[in-house]
């Protein structure tokens, strides 16, 4: 179904209405400011009588405006997740994301979709546990089917330091009121079929922790729902649009210098993951951050066999089944510094070792596609999500190997901290000073897989 | 996947070594006088540059010894390679 003023408006000549277009425009989306159709199960059978010819195009592709209240820079997940939550929970609507690619490009578009938030430090577990709670409404809460399924995660443990490690963290989750199980060798073979549980193994199997409210979800679907409901909001996404510079004058940020020209803004907010040392240096700050290549693969699909998320320290490996039917596999991040979004295929060797191990079943699968991903990796192994020196600029950048699950979280607390130029409560501690305070907040064990 | 030139032992393959970061970060020679934001920048904080790399690595697998490379964190091309001690070496920017 077509809006007659919806082409008008936003000049898109090629949609013309359709025969049984006509007649009343299609309700709007809530709260929006742009004639966006609500998705439905009537507003599919009323496309399918059209043969799906009206769909509209989910965001508009304007031309950068002069100036903008906020301009963020980098169109993924975490961008546009802060730019929707800027302007729904703080009415800041004059806002542009600025993207070098195309939207959700990059480590968005790259990662393992896994979803957890089993970490160990109190910090960690309440931004990712916020992200999670998140999750579970996001499909509703954008209208746009992000087809999250919390499938169970389980964390395997193969040594005695293993089992204490897993015992720890245990604990400390379930005190701050994340729900965690440990299951012996034999729950696990009962919640997880297929996986290896001999004695003789390699590393056997000697316990897991099964956080049941992990799991995955679509990783590109993500960043198109909170694009949408960020453009229908009035925000003005901006894509082959490259910052080569910013304006600061006095110490206060006043715009960035873009390959579309310059876009005056008092505030301008960071979200480049593995670029982020590069945006950095063009403000003259150096962050402690280092650019690695993280890969991971597919296989072939196969019928439903992989009913969990399933991953594992000392064998290191993370897998999934999609969808689709193919694992989704990953593993070690590359050591050597890196900008190309490619590895070496020695680590990917690595991590079919350990998969095998673990699932003997997989021997024989082929594999059918492998990328990689620029992670930025802090010291500690957790996020900055912050104010810098410099007035009106932020950072939300260090979330290395695991910043896919806490997209809906660090895009709520990180547009808090622009609106009011101070950190909600959940993004108090992860700061840039940190690391000269000596405050770390080490998450070296727990986000070292499953990313 | 690195093809990597130990000075010491010639080309070998990336399993036989492991990275060990940034090159050419001189301990503070007054480590007293250091204010916590320089410890910050000396133990933390990095060039992380998009170009060319002066980075340490050891032949754990071969000779054991530490020696530096110039690589470029794009196209991974190595330019030089050196014993530890050495100047940078001069780099196509």
């Amino acid at each position: 179904m077509v809006c007659r003023d919806h082409a008008i408006r936003y000049g898109r000549r090629e949609f013309a209405p359709l025969k049984g277009g006509h007649g009343k425009p299609p309700r709007r989306y809530r709260g929006a400011t742009g004639p966006v159709s609500r998705y439905s199960i009537f507003s599919l059978a009323r496309n399918a009588l059209d043969y799906h010819r009206g769909w509209q195009k989910v965001w508009r592709s304007p031309d950068p405006k002069p100036e903008y209240d906020v301009v963020i820079v980098g169109a993924g997940g975490h961008g546009l997740a802060t730019a929707y939550y800027l302007a729904k929970e703080h009415g800041i609507t004059n806002v542009a994301v600025v993207e070098k690619g195309w939207l959700g490009g990059g480590n968005t578009g790259r990662n393992t979709t896994i979803v957890r938030a089993n970490y160990l430090q109190d910090a960690s577990t309440g931004v990712y546990g916020h992200a999670l709670k998140l999750w579970e409404t996001l499909s509703q809460e954008l209208n746009y089917n992000v087809m999250f399924s919390p499938r169970g995660l389980l964390h395997m443990a193969h040594t005695e330091h293993d089992l204490k490690e897993i015992a720890r963290r245990h604990v400390a989750n379930r005190l701050l009121g994340i729900d965690l199980e440990f299951l012996n060798p034999r729950q696990v073979k009962t919640f997880c079929p297929i996986v290896n549980i001999s004695p003789n193994a390699r590393y056997p199997v000697l316990g897991a922790s099964l956080q049941r409210n992990a799991g995955v979800a679509r990783h590109d679907a993500v960043a198109w729902g909170y694009a949408r409901g960020a453009d229908a909001r009035g925000v003005d996404i901006v894509q082959n649009c490259e910052v080569t510079g910013f304006r600061i004058e006095g110490g206060r940020m006043q715009g960035v210098d873009t390959s579309r020209g310059t876009i005056k803004a008092k505030k301008v907010a960071v979200v480049t993951a593995g670029h982020s040392s590069v945006l950095a240096a063009m403000a003259g700050l150096r962050l402690p951050i280092e650019s690695h290549p993280l890969q991971a693969l597919v296989s072939e699909p196969l019928k439903p066999i992989m009913n969990t998320v399933l991953m594992s320290n000392t064998v290191h490996v993370y897998v999934s089944q999609s969808d689709k039917g193919e694992l989704v596999i990953g593993a070690s991040a590359d050591l050597f510094y890196s900008y190309a979004q490619r590895g070496s295929i020695m680590v990917i060797e690595e991590q079919m070792e350990s998969l095998v191990d673990m699932f003997p079943i997989f021997s024989r699968l082929r594999m059918m596609r492998k990328w990689g991903g620029i992670v930025d990796i802090c010291p500690d192994a957790s996020p900055i999500i912050a104010k810098m020196p410099i007035e009106g600029l932020y950072f939300n950048c260090g979330w290395g190997t695991g910043g896919f699950k806490a997209i809906p979280g660090s895009g709520h607390v990180f547009a808090h901290t622009i609106a009011n130029d101070a950190p909600h409560p959940l993004n108090a501690a992860f700061t840039l000073e940190r690391f000269s305070s000596g405050n770390l907040i080490d998450e070296n064990l727990a986000a070292a897989v499953a990313h | 996947m690195l093809l990597i030139p130990c000075p010491y032992c010639g080309a070998r393959d990336e399993h036989e070594f492991r990275f060990g970061g940034e090159a050419h970060i001189a301990r503070p020679e007054n480590p007293d006088k250091l204010s916590d934001e320089e410890w910050a920048d000396y133990l933390f904080h990095k060039t992380n540059p998009k170009g060319v790399h002066f980075e340490r690595w050891v032949h754990e697998a071969g000779c054991g010894r530490w020696f530096n490379l110039a690589r470029h964190t794009v196209s991974h091309e190595i330019y030089a390679s050196y014993k530890v001690g050495a100047r940078k070496p001069e780099v196509p920017e």
